[in-house]
């Protein structure tokens, strides 16, 4: 029964097999495994520096995102000319990216520099317990943030 | 474009789809990628208001909390339940999928009601989280939370946070929904019927794309 379906189907969809579903499972399961490893190796040591972690994160994430594009949705048994109908448009995001963060952080550093009001504001600790229960929403107006 | 057409094939000489691929689905996937650049300006927006601000709530101490387990500092663990339990989700569509490729309706059936509940599992969680959050005094315009370094935290973390989480969160709902109409078309014996599963493919691409974009939620909120 097995082999006449698999038969019939050949030169139809002869990459459909679970196989490679499970296997894309188990390096989803180890990414995000190894992802909150050296999370919680960095809550207790504070061992990799905060911002290699974040890099490790980043490459990490879009080994994932390939993983399930390329194998759960797909993608890579598509034809070349779809893939890069798809492919070349999300390239965009890289660039987006890069210019928003690096704009985002320039205006904290020249806000930082010329208005210091704001940043001293912005290290003075925050008062404590006393006014949890009606502080947030009578400050809001006020700190204009 | 047109020059890397594999060698043999005259893809654009008409008379056949020249992407190979049914048209449906094929909007499935511009769709999809529009709703990435949805997606993609949000989660773009909070890491630039993230940049530009000199203090941030250390989501450690945010997300602790485990339902059941009370004051227990717990961070990471909760999220990556639902992370597992979204990536399950995921791997069942896929089978379902496959087994629409061999047309093996049962199984369809089984696979997809498998990935409901995933879907159902995960918004209750993200229902207990939202929850457990709102009680602690945050909600949009309400940040009780400080900054890392001790200092007042503006409420840019709680209105990002609330929003894409509840936007992802309404992707998930509008997929649970369309995954229980393909259950239903499948057990009336639609796609049996029509001799394909098409339908379910492009419920699976749709299904694989709020988990595409929850990997993105969970590294820009609980880890960085």
């Amino acid at each position: 029964m097995e082999n006449i379906t698999t038969a019939a189907n050949a030169h139809h969809e002869p990459e459909f097999s679970t196989k490679p579903i499970w296997r894309t499972f188990w390096v989803l399961l180890g990414i995000t495994m190894v992802e909150l490893i050296l999370a919680t190796i960095h809550l207790k040591t504070e061992f990799p520096p905060k911002y290699v972690l974040n890099g490790i994160y980043l490459i990490l994430t879009c080994a994932k995102a390939f993983y399930i594009i390329a194998e759960f949705m797909h993608l890579r048994h598509e034809i070349k000319n779809m893939i890069m109908t798809m492919a070349i448009p999300a390239l965009l995001f890289v660039w987006f990216a890069i210019a928003f963060l690096w704009d985002g952080n320039s205006f904290k550093e020249l806000r930082n520099r010329y208005d210091s009001h704001h940043y001293e504001q912005s290290k003075t600790p925050a008062p404590k317990p006393a006014e949890e229960g009606h502080e947030p929403a009578a400050k809001k107006p006020g700190s204009a943030e | 474009m047109s020059q890397v057409i594999p060698a043999g094939q005259k893809w654009w000489s008409g008379g056949k789809s020249p992407f190979n691929v049914e048209y449906g689905k094929l909007m499935m996937w511009y769709f999809l990628m529009s709703d990435a650049f949805t997606f993609g300006a949000f989660l773009i927006s909070y890491g630039s208001i993230r940049f530009a601000t000199n203090g941030w709530p250390d989501p450690n101490e945010v997300f602790r909390a485990f339902p059941l387990m009370g004051d227990t500092h717990l961070p990471l663990v909760f999220v990556s339940l639902m992370t597992f339990i979204l990536i399950m989700s995921s791997v069942t569509m896929v089978l379902a999928v496959a087994a629409g490729h061999q047309n093996d309706r049962k199984k369809v059936t089984f696979y997809m009601i498998l990935t409901i509940i995933g879907g159902l599992m995960f918004l209750g969680c993200q229902a207990w989280e939202w929850t457990h959050l709102h009680g602690e005094g945050a909600w949009w315009g309400r940040n009780p939370f400080v900054n890392a370094d001790g200092s007042k935290a503006s409420t840019n973390f709680t209105n990002f946070f609330f929003t894409i989480t509840g936007f992802h969160g309404f992707h998930v709902f509008s997929g649970v929904l369309i995954n229980i109409i393909m259950l239903i078309k499948n057990l009336r014996g639609d796609f049996a019927r029509r001799g394909h599963y098409l339908m379910i493919e492009k419920a699976g691409l749709y299904w694989h794309f709020v988990d595409l974009v929850w990997v993105f939620v969970f590294t820009c909120f609980y880890l960085l």
